[in-house]
């Protein structure tokens, strides 16, 4: 079968189903720039595998024109493996929450990403659960009252990057549902790597929890409290592009620019470098205060074997040093013995 | 008739020793018998599983017929010489049909007191009893709480008790190989087996090919393990003690070519072929567990058979993969236990909602919870039948012998590619672990069932339906112009499309239940072995099929007209069923649960069906149902 040639449009990857996300949801902004990227990726469209959970998120392949699987709450990595191992050929993206990747997922999360299955994760984080109508997720703050935490959360959230880092994800990225040219850039990004890529896109939930992340959003100070992380550029940040983020020992610090402290005296962005403390720093950034939120990408190691290369390849290998299985003779394999 | 006979009660064997030929010659007499059992029992750490399945594959390649049952404990090591640590190996062969593997032990090897206590009750009057006297030291008779030495104090006087010191004996035979005491000491157990092999006059030459193959790098234990063997065998000759050495002349097995099986290496084969024959991948997304871990160890070792195999996080995962390995083509299967069936549940239900092929194999062991993991239980049968949210009907299949597996998997594969849909199976881990001799068939002979994946975007619907199987189409993602989405939300029928319509819901539950009463169209009438009618038919499934054979052949010989049916299709029931059941004036139902099958052949009948139910981890026994068979029969 020869791939399709046709040159694909937004308009090839939109389906003929009613979009039944909450006027003013995030989401809406996510699959406009999923829909933009897939036809500039390349690929025939018969390639694209949308594999997700359960929640708001996971309802994404229904509005995907390819193929497209909602799965059970939590699974899609599992699921997502499975077809990978299966076809390598495949284009497979999963479309995930907070709640679905990080709490009943998160299990199949750490695992697909420490074997490096050639899949790219979108998880949306809005710090809440949507479809249950409000409940708290592993990643709602601290002290944060929601229907099921009248009196404020009792639990420390999870911070998804340093999360996905610890599991040894060999690409991670942040971006935001609003910030469509970044978000764009960052998936295509995603769809470079060979590997699993996990981003995080920060997604306002505008019924259950709005403002989610109104500090990064807020254009007024945006600038602010964003940094942009840029392979091979220093970690610039403010209005007017005068602050930046230093290494002092094994911390980081905010400096100004000017009095004799130059960009060049700031931490530039190594995406590749692989002493995981690294990327650990800067995951752990926005917790402290005083310091931006960084979006782009925290990790891209581009080296590590794609897990279901490593399979198609032992299967190669085993087959070319035994030849193709023969199953009759595998039916007479060990000690057999002939009655007459 | 004597065979018969024999099966059902151990005293006949020694009338039948004396009408068998006996030979004699100075001091040695050779007696010729039907049938033997041997238990081979020690501590965990004695090698008592290895010197039993040596021992099974020296009298298999001699062409006896055989059956095993290796019982071990679910401690990988329990303290030494502790009543928990024992592990035992059983064997009953013979030169006729063998249907089970012994209700009563002909000769036992006890390592040690607690193996002899363990065990000592099952070794029949008279039986022979060989122990190993050198761990019966105090400390040895304190782990297995005797409080009087067995060996001295007169209470194994009704069997033919042979104390022979192992230990120092497998010491002078390894004299100068170098070796230290413990690893002098490991080699013991290769000395009962020469005993063994002397008993039954057996060779020893598969077992030293054996050895020198596992020790290819250590030629020196190879070397050791040999010369302990050649002892054990020259002490029973040199001993006057041992006067019988045993004839078990090999079986009248059907023609063919044989090999010996176990019911997790039959499975494994089986679903190898199956995707063979399928003209698909066979993917394998597995999660260890106890007792059909041995399913995923075989298979990954098939990688040149097209052949994947995924080493799960969890047992979710395992059959999550393998649902997204069916999406996209492959023949997809999941292996597990009780436990890991319980895990699987809601991901049962998605593969019956969007309708792809899977099969799920429940290797059953005693529960509820972890249980009884080493042991075996048929009580998952109606969590498979109904263990999941929702109407959510599954076809199940269940395997009856070892070699029947391999059969089982082919059918399962081929009525799940057929019909689109997921189908368990089961077996347990008496199947898994026992061994049978299996007649290879011939694989050409087996018929193939290419799948179709459809290619052609003209007019394709996600849900539009075969009229005769009401599967739907499998387009699997790559193919240009099918691009499509499903999952678990409730559909439409024909496009598949997300519906909540009240009677669009109703339609499709009745489908996929039609789905699943479809199957029926394939599943052959079942024929009941002995009656076709008359007073008694037992209904039975998975692996009491040995030890009912048996049962039935001697309650018929004593005039009542009996039927034993064996279901291999637990749903959809074959069609003749309800009218057989009214063929017979009682219906029993032996199963190794609290009545299970009894239940639903009750409510799906109306048939007064009585439940014979042992739920000890431990197979039925052939005198049980005997005289389970006669109480009924009044």
């Amino acid at each position: 079968m020869t791939p399709t040639m046709t040159v694909l449009t937004k308009k090839d990857f939109q389906t003929d189903q009613e979009v039944r996300w909450c006027p003013g949801c995030g989401d809406y902004a996510i699959l406009s720039a999923v829909q933009a990227v897939f036809p500039e990726l390349g690929i025939p469209r018969e390639k694209f595998v949308v594999v997700s959970g359960i929640g708001c998120s996971s309802r994404f392949p229904y509005y995907m024109n390819t193929f497209g699987f909602h799965t059970i709450h939590g699974r899609a990595p599992a699921v997502a493996t499975g077809i990978k191992i299966t076809n390598p050929e495949l284009e497979v993206w999963i479309a995930t929450g907070d709640g679905d990747s990080l709490s009943i997922g998160g299990n199949h999360t750490i695992h697909m990403l420490r074997r490096n299955v050639g899949v790219k994760v979108l998880m949306f984080n809005n710090k809440i659960y949507g479809l249950t109508k409000g409940q708290y997720s592993p990643t709602s703050e601290f002290g944060k009252k929601t229907k099921s935490t009248p009196f404020g959360s009792d639990t420390r959230p999870f911070n998804p990057i340093a999360l996905a880092l610890g599991a040894e994800a060999t690409f991670v990225a942040r971006s935001v549902d609003v910030f469509q040219q970044h978000l764009k850039d960052t998936l295509k990004k995603a769809a470079a790597h060979k590997g699993s890529a996990y981003v995080e896109i920060l997604q306002n939930c505008n019924i259950f929890n709005d403002g989610a992340w109104v500090g990064v959003t807020e254009k007024e100070n945006r600038s602010e409290h964003v940094v942009q992380l840029e392979h091979g550029k220093p970690l610039v940040f403010g209005k007017n592009r005068d602050k930046g983020i230093r290494l002092n020992g094994l911390d980081l610090e905010v400096v100004q620019l000017g009095n004799g402290i130059a960009e060049r005296d700031l931490l530039i962005h190594d995406a590749e470098y692989r002493n995981p403390v690294y990327a650990f720093l800067l995951a752990k950034m926005e917790e402290l205060p005083g310091f931006p939120t960084p979006i782009g990408v925290f990790r891209s190691w581009n080296d590590i074997a794609q897990y279901e290369d490593t399979i198609a390849a032992q299967v190669k290998d085993v087959t070319a040093k035994r030849g193709p299985g023969d199953i009759s003779k595998l039916l007479r394999s060990g000690d057999t013995w002939e009655v007459r | 008739m004597i065979e018969e006979s024999n099966l059902t009660s151990r005293d006949t064997y020694d009338l039948m020793a004396t009408i068998t030929d006996t030979l004699t010659s100075n001091r040695l007499q050779r007696q010729v018998l039907d049938r033997a059992v041997i238990r081979f029992a020690g501590d965990s750490g004695d090698g008592m599983q290895i010197t039993g399945s040596q021992f099974t594959a020296t009298t298999a390649l001699f062409g006896n017929d055989l059956a095993t049952f290796p019982d071990y404990p679910a401690e990988i090591r329990a303290p030494a010489g502790t009543l928990p640590g024992v592990s035992g190996f059983q064997i009953q062969f013979s030169s006729s049909d063998v249907y089970t593997p012994g209700d009563s032990v002909d000769v036992l090897i006890a390592m040690n007191p607690a193996a002899l206590k363990m065990n000592v009750k099952d070794l029949r009057t008279n039986g022979l009893l060989i122990v190993n006297s050198d761990s019966f030291a105090q400390g040895d008779l304190n782990k297995a709480h005797m409080t009087s030495n067995p060996l001295e104090d007169h209470s194994l006087d009704g069997f033919r008790l042979f104390a022979v010191p192992l230990e120092k004996l497998t010491h002078a035979a390894l004299e100068g190989l170098g070796l230290d005491a413990k690893s002098m000491n490991r080699c013991k157990n290769f000395f009962a087996l020469g005993m063994c092999y002397w008993l039954y006059n057996r060779p020893m030459e598969h077992t030293y090919a054996w050895l020198d193959d596992k020790f290819r790098t250590k030629p020196l234990l190879a070397e050791a393990n040999k010369l302990a063997m050649k002892a054990g065998y020259s002490y029973c000759e040199a001993t006057e003690a041992f006067q019988v050495q045993y004839e078990i002349p090999p079986a009248k097995l059907a023609p063919g070519v044989y090999r010996n099986l176990s019911g997790n290496q039959a499975l494994a084969m089986g679903f190898v072929v199956a995707a063979h024959k399928a003209g698909v991948p066979l993917f394998l997304g597995s999660y260890p567990i106890t007792p059909a871990s041995d399913i995923l160890h075989e298979l990954s070792g098939y990688k040149n058979f097209n052949v994947l195999t995924f080493q799960a996080e969890d047992e979710i995962a395992a059959v999550t993969s393998a649902i997204g390995a069916s999406y996209t083509g492959a023949l997809a299967l999941t292996t597990t236990s009780g436990p890991g069936m319980a895990l699987k549940t809601e991901a049962m239900g998605l593969a019956i909602a969007v309708e792809l092929p899977l099969v799920i194999c429940d290797i059953q062991r005693g529960g509820p919870s972890t249980g009884l993991p080493t042991k075996t239980e048929q009580a998952d049968l109606l969590q498979a039948m109904y263990g999941r949210n929702s109407e959510a009907p599954i076809p199940v299949l269940a395997a009856s012998t070892p070699g029947d597996c391999f059969w089982v998997a082919v059918e399962a594969s081929r009525i799940a590619l057929k019909y689109m849909i997921p189908v368990i199976v089961l077996s347990d881990g008496y199947l898994a672990n026992g061994a049978e001799p299996w007649k290879i068939p011939d694989v050409n002979q087996i018929p193939e069932f290419h799948v179709r994946f459809v290619k052609d975007p003209e007019g394709f619907q996600p849900y539009k339906r075969d009229p005769e199987t009401l599967a739907r189409p499998w387009a699997i993602p790559g193919t240009p112009g099918l691009e499509h989405r499903v999952g678990g939300l409730e559909k439409q029928d024909v496009t598949g499309n997300v519906n909540y319509e009240p009677l669009n819901h109703e339609k499709m539950v009745r489908l996929r239940a039609a789905k699943v009463e479809a199957i029926t169209q394939d599943v052959p009438d079942v024929v009941p072995a002995g009656d076709p009618d008359g007073d008694l038919l037992i209904v039975a499934w998975g692996s009491t099929y040995g030890s009912i054979t048996a049962a039935l052949k001697t309650a018929r010989a004593k005039g009542s007209r009996i039927g034993h049916v064996h279901l291999r299709h637990l749903n959809p029931l074959p069609r003749n069923l309800g009218e057989l059941l009214k063929r017979y004036k009682k219906v029993l139902v032996p199963e190794m649960n609290m009545g299970q099958l009894v239940m639903i052949l009750r409510a799906k009948y109306l048939v007064d069906a009585e439940g014979y139910n042992k739920i000890q981890g431990q197979p039925f026994k052939v005198s049980e149902l005997e005289g389970k068979i006669a109480e009924v029969l009044g």
